[in-house]
């Protein structure tokens, strides 16, 4: 498929530690920054999701897929802790994660973004941006009060902001409100600013969802960018195209349960997801695009 | 009509002790409501911790008066973490319901009869502000003289408040100012608008919440504190679920996200407050006659006072929602 990029160091390595990964749904990988088990939630009857096991590979971009509602947001929210799941146990880092609060969570390196957009619409950009930044000294009530105590940080802060910002294109909209950005503005925002956090794992539930196809191609830069620079990339999407081009690794999702593991050429002719797809709108359309 | 009574009483209402411990309010409920989204309806509750802390020196523990802003602030400290710990972690309408309920529980505790030795009951507690008196006397604002000319006249008793309170609203002004400026300030306002994307951003939410929760129930024990020097008295009944929402009406007004809102809004409360209602208290002197129907009979100008109170609130939130000082873009986009 992407036989025209010259692939990245970072693109080769974690192409050879999934290399060897058996395609089954809950595969054991080389190096699983993120390992999860029996991890269930229920809403009344419904069973929204039911994941028996799963891993994913630190270094790489794993593309999280499925119709709607087959439970990808609430997996999301579990392992982030917005969500408490009925059973299950994971792991981040080796570090046990149950019961850790979001913001916890967000601490520790794993950022997460949302479905439905989270930008803080009567903050202008730029402040939205240097709220991502951890460790803030003024962000202490105490030293609030004394400039000379926060101003300093708060200036490089400032000026990483400003690279992000610069880099997803936002850079003219600096001291606009995040209320005046489009949709597919404020998805590239919100990115940006989880990007603040210096995380290791990013999570992105349909980052490209309203963003507009001239922007698309250079987020899926900007993804590949962050494995480069040693981030781990775990994020939802429904274009097929887009899997293809930028992930390393597909899990796919149908009924809360995983159903498939694999590379994204392996993905695309596995019955078992055609068949999830099928009946589905989105079915029709992975298998047009193929 | 005598217009130059109007006309100053107006001019006290504008600067006087009212708009000042309305404002000091005002500002701490600005922190919770304005700038972290907090509905705390019981502010009279923090006020009421603020005078009864300077009372219960002289009354019940017999000491210096000073030692009142200390216990003063830590009745407050206590009873923002009473209320903030069962339900800042859950939907903000239980704050609501639960800072209205504790506000009126203290009030109906203070003034009973079964706890008179500590509060005072319903005759509230008397005679602790002597020190803070010989201050005035002795600086030379002295209680029974005459300061100013028309439409400014004071007495030293009056005057030596005002001052204070004054002071007191520019200090906690400016604190509040460089907080909000500060990124504390702009983790407040993110929580305001989404909590979510707060926590996913690595801050904890409830502890900010208990912050501003603590330090804006401290800026109305202050509030409560002037209240109480001014007259000198502590009463229970001043500081009933009404307070409440006069302050947030006048916070409303001004403009609520901008500290100089929450002054200015309360001078204009009572500037328009005391003009309506020294206007009326004049017209109903002379009340019209239509046959047998009277308008304006002396006992209806209250009344008729508040009710306008209500109607201007109403016409402000249809033409000007943002408040006389309000961002109008801060209002503009909401969440979509
Ligand atoms: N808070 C909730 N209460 C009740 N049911 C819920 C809740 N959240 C999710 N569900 C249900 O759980 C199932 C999984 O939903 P989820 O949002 O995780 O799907 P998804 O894979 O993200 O779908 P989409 O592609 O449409 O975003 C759905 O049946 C949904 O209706
Ligand atoms: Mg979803």
């Amino acid at each position: 498929m992407d036989t025209d990029h010259s692939l990245s160091e970072a693109t080769l390595a974690a192409r050879v530690a999934l290399s060897g990964v058996e395609r089954a749904p809950g595969a054991a990988k080389q190096d699983a920054i993120l390992n999860a088990s029996g991890i269930r939630r229920e809403f009344g009857g419904i069973i929204a999701v039911d994941v028996k096991h799963v891993e994913i590979q630190r270094g790489s971009i794993t593309a999280l897929i499925g119709p709607n509602g087959a439970g990808k947001t609430t997996l999301f929210n579990l392992l982030t802790g917005f969500d408490k799941p009925n059973t299950g146990s994971w792991t981040f880092n080796e570090k046990s994660m149950e019961n850790v609060a979001p913001h916890k969570t967000a601490s520790l390196g794993m950022v997460r973004t949302f479905q439905l957009t989270k930008s803080l619409t009567k903050l202008s950009v730029i402040e939205n941006m240097r709220l991502g930044a951890t460790d803030q000294k003024g962000e202490k009530w105490w030293n609030g009060l004394f400039g000379r105590v926060w101003k300093a940080q708060e200036a490089s802060i400032t000026e990483r902001a400003e690279e992000l910002l610069n880099r997803f294109k936002l850079g003219h909209m600096r001291d606009e409100y995040a209320g005046a950005l489009s949709g597919g503005q404020r998805k590239l925002l919100e990115m940006a600013r989880a990007l603040m956090t210096n995380p290791t794992l990013v999570m992105l539930d349909e980052p490209m969802a309203g963003v507009n196809p001239a922007l698309k191609q250079s987020l899926n830069e900007h993804i590949r960018g962050l494995r480069d620079q040693g981030m781990t990339v775990l994020f939802v999407e429904h274009d097929m195209d887009m899997v293809h081009d930028v992930s390393d690794w597909v899990i796919v999702m149908a009924e809360g349960r995983i159903i498939a593991e694999g590379t994204p050429d392996d993905i695309s002719k596995n019955p078992a997801v055609i068949d999830a797809y099928l009946g589905t709108h989105q079915g029709q359309s992975l298998l047009e695009d193929e | 009509m005598d217009w130059s009574l109007i006309i100053e009483n107006s001019i006290k209402g504008f600067i006087g002790i009212n708009a000042v411990y309305f404002a000091i309010a005002a500002i701490g409920l600005n922190v919770q409501f304005g700038f972290t989204g907090l509905l705390n309806f019981g502010q009279a509750g923090f006020m009421a911790c603020g005078a009864y802390g300077l009372g219960m020196t002289a009354h019940y523990f017999g000491i210096s008066m000073w030692w009142g802003i200390p216990i003063g602030i830590a009745f407050s400290v206590v009873l923002g973490f009473l209320m903030g710990i069962p339900t800042l972690r859950l939907r903000a309408d239980y704050l609501a319901i639960v800072t209205i309920a504790a506000a009126e529980i203290i009030r109906l505790v203070v003034r009973s009869v079964k706890f008179k030795t500590y509060f005072g009951g319903s005759d509230g507690i008397n005679g602790f502000s002597d020190s803070f008196r010989n201050i005035g006397d002795n600086i030379g604002i002295v209680q029974a003289n005459q300061y100013g000319i028309w439409p400014l006249r004071f007495t030293g008793r009056e005057l030596w408040t005002l001052v204070v309170g004054w002071i007191v609203v520019a200090v906690v002004a400016y604190f509040v100012y460089l907080l909000m400026k500060s990124p504390w300030g702009r983790v407040l306002k993110a929580i305001r608008e989404d909590e979510d994307a707060v926590r996913s951003l690595g801050k904890s939410v409830f502890s900010y919440k208990m912050q501003s929760l603590i330090l804006g129930g401290a800026i109305g024990t202050m509030s409560g504190m002037i209240f109480a020097l001014d007259r000198g008295s502590v009463q229970p009944d001043n500081y009933s679920r009404d307070v409440t929402f006069y302050i947030l009406t006048a916070l409303v007004l001004g403009g609520v996200a901008k500290v100089s809102g929450s002054i200015v809004g309360p001078m204009i409360f009572w500037g328009i407050f005391t003009f309506m209602d020294n206007f009326l208290r004049q017209v109903a002197k002379d009340p019209i006659h239509l046959g047998n129907f009277t308008i304006m009979k002396s006992t209806q100008v209250g009344q008729l006072n508040y009710m306008l109170i209500g109607l201007t609130l109403i016409l402000l939130m249809v033409y000007r929602p943002q408040g006389v000082f309000g961002n109008r873009k801060e209002m503009a986009f909401d969440g979509h």
